[in-house]
């Protein structure tokens, strides 16, 4: 499979954006490596340095939407969304401001930084606030359509992008629909449902299930909040059972969402790939996803379990 | 200038007795800090600042930011005697249902622009409406009041530097330096002194005044308006409670109201009487 980085097209979604004069980006001294310099290559004025001081760039953000802005605020996905997390609530959330914090090097696979710089909790403080949406594109060219659609969208965003190149599993060009899953595979068996690079895995596992006689359906589910509760259900209700994978802790994240909906409305057996209440460490990006269980051999294994925890098993 | 500075002295008057009305009816709330500030907010919104109370979204308005959120009650009522909104409503303050929530919500009251009262974040938002108009070529001004415990938030501090860095000379802050927090004296708590060289350091105009005295405050707010590199810091010295005696700088009264009755009435009636 191709690989390109989420992050090269978030900059380049955002230098395409630039000729709306609506469109404001912040930087925390990180544009280089979020390419939200892209932007500041074709729109120097609109592009405006905060620092290393992201609780101040988001109420800078905020000030700047309550003048009918549309702001970006990039940073790296640990600074983001933790440093400034309450700055966030009272200031963006709360009153529903136009802001979408776009942060990149989330997950494990930030790789040598360590667990100082890798995020695994901010899809579940992000999503835990009202009024928030959480966006998780699975690839480069869904993080492309996804920052048009938010910027697009009015109201507060949190988007999450990676830092290394991951494979691409949608088509170029597609429309990005905040709140609506995709179907990449179609089975009968169990669901899977990743989000971020996990869906890749999740199609890689569902490969290797198939060798095996299993009917994997996959679900990219590139918005976490609002969750797609209609395309889960309509597959859970025929496969039965359902598989979550994210690079993520799975206190919060993916997989506490889907529970949370699956329990209450469809209660169907869960596994959960993620991180387990743990911290990162350093080390080469493949070599940590193996260490903290986040490949396709985890969501196969994963989904043998499930689909043996269904009251009726498979076939 | 349209009104005179003993009318704008009423107006102020005003607002304290609305405070102390609005708080007891409450029964809960924070007078000691809305005292201190209400001169101030008589002189912005009913001599410095350029608003229409019936257009609260008009786009030439000059902006006013309560970082010092909790004192909700002193800005309502400014807002209530502006025309923003009926005056009987300022004693639905607190209560469920109402308006006028502990602290201000912006979309939720009229006039209010940002949501705040988590102390420390009132200045990067008003540095970010400032950077709006700067961006935009227009001309309004952004005022943000401080309280100066807050200041002992570092958010602060990125916000001066942010504000003197991208030149935001149409943007006044104004500390209302009482010198008490919960605790006790700020100084005792987490000093601040010197204050006035912490600000004039981040590079901007710094002015002292007394911050109960109208001539001071228009005469300051007229010149920070002239400025044209850098952001102005006002510092006001003024006193807790100030208008009621027993309240004057107790601290106490930073989150405790009057009791309703014999309290409530002498306050009042050291204030004048007018009734919501």
């Amino acid at each position: 499979m191709k690989e390109l980085a989420s992050r090269d097209y978030y900059g380049k979604a955002l230098a395409d954006l630039a000729a709306d004069r609506d469109i404001v980006v912040l930087d925390a001294d990180l544009a280089e490596s979020t390419k939200a310099s892209e932007f500041r290559k074709v729109a120097p004025e609109r592009f405006i340095e905060a620092g290393i001081a992201e609780q101040d760039m988001i109420g800078v953000a905020a000030g700047l939407a309550a003048s009918g802005k549309t702001v970006f605020a990039s940073t790296f996905a640990v600074f983001g969304s933790g440093r400034c997390w309450e700055q966030i609530r009272l200031a963006v959330a709360y009153p529903r401001l136009n802001v979408k914090i776009v942060t990149t090097h989330s997950g494990i696979s930030v790789g040598e930084d360590g667990a100082s710089h890798q995020a695994l909790e901010d899809l579940a403080i992000m999503r835990a606030l009202p009024n928030m949406t959480v966006v998780s594109p699975a690839d480069a060219h869904e993080a492309y359509a996804a920052t048009k659609a938010i910027a697009a969208f009015d109201g507060p965003v949190y988007m999450r992008l990676g830092r290394a190149k991951f494979p691409v599993v949608t088509e170029e060009g597609a429309e990005f629909k905040i709140g609506v899953a995709t179907v990449l595979r179609r089975g009968a068996d169990v669901t899977l449902v990743g989000t971020g690079q996990m869906v890749a895995r999740c199609l890689e596992a569902a490969e290797a299930l198939e060798a095996e006689g299993v009917d994997a359906e996959v679900i990219n589910m590139s918005t976490v909040k609002p969750l797609d509760s209609v395309a889960l259900f309509e597959s859970v209700s025929k496969t039965g059972c359902a598989v979550t994978a994210e690079e993520h802790s799975v206190i919060g994240g993916l997989g506490s969402a889907v529970a949370e909906f699956l329990s209450c409305e469809l209660p169907s057996p869960v596994t959960m790939i993620g991180t387990r209440d743990t911290f990162g460490e350093s080390g080469a990006p493949p070599a940590l996803m193996e260490r903290y269980g986040l490949t396709a051999e985890c969501i196969k294994a994963a989904a043998i379990r499930s689909i043996g925890m269904k009251k009726e098993p498979i076939r | 200038m349209g009104r005179g500075i003993r009318e704008l002295e009423e107006k102020a008057g005003l607002l304290r007795r609305d405070v102390i009305e609005m708080t007891t009816e409450a029964g809960s709330g924070h007078p000691g800090g809305s005292l201190s500030s209400a001169d101030l907010l008589a002189a912005l919104y009913f001599e410095v600042m350029r608003h229409d109370p019936s257009d609260p979204g008009w786009d030439g308005r000059d902006r006013f930011v309560m970082s010092k959120g909790h004192a909700a009650p002193a800005l309502y009522a400014a807002l209530a005697e502006s025309g923003y909104f009926p005056r009987e409503e300022l004693l639905t303050l607190r209560k469920l249902g109402s308006r006028l929530q502990g602290h201000p919500v912006r979309g939720k009251t009229p006039g209010v622009e940002m949501s705040t009262g988590s102390l420390g974040q009132g200045l990067s938002m008003a540095c970010g409406i400032a950077l709006a108009a700067k961006l935009d070529g227009k001309d309004h001004r952004t005022f943000c009041l401080l309280g100066d415990g807050e200041l002992q938030s570092g958010q602060n501090w990125e916000a001066a530097m942010f504000a003197r860095h991208h030149r935001l000379s149409r943007l006044t802050a104004f500390v209302d330096r009482n010198r008490l927090q919960i605790n006790g004296l700020t100084e005792d708590n987490m000093s601040l002194d010197p204050l006035p060289e912490k600000w004039r350091a981040f590079g901007w105009n710094v002015i002292i005044i007394d911050g109960h005295d109208m001539a001071q405050i228009l005469e300051a707010c007229r010149k920070s308006g002239l400025s044209e590199r850098n952001p102005t810091v006002v510092i006001m010295h003024t006193v807790k409670g100030r208008g009621v005696s027993f309240m004057e700088n107790n601290p106490e009264y930073h989150g405790k109201v009057c009791k309703p009755g014999e309290e409530a009435e002498s306050a009042l009636a050291e204030l004048g009487r007018r009734r919501i």
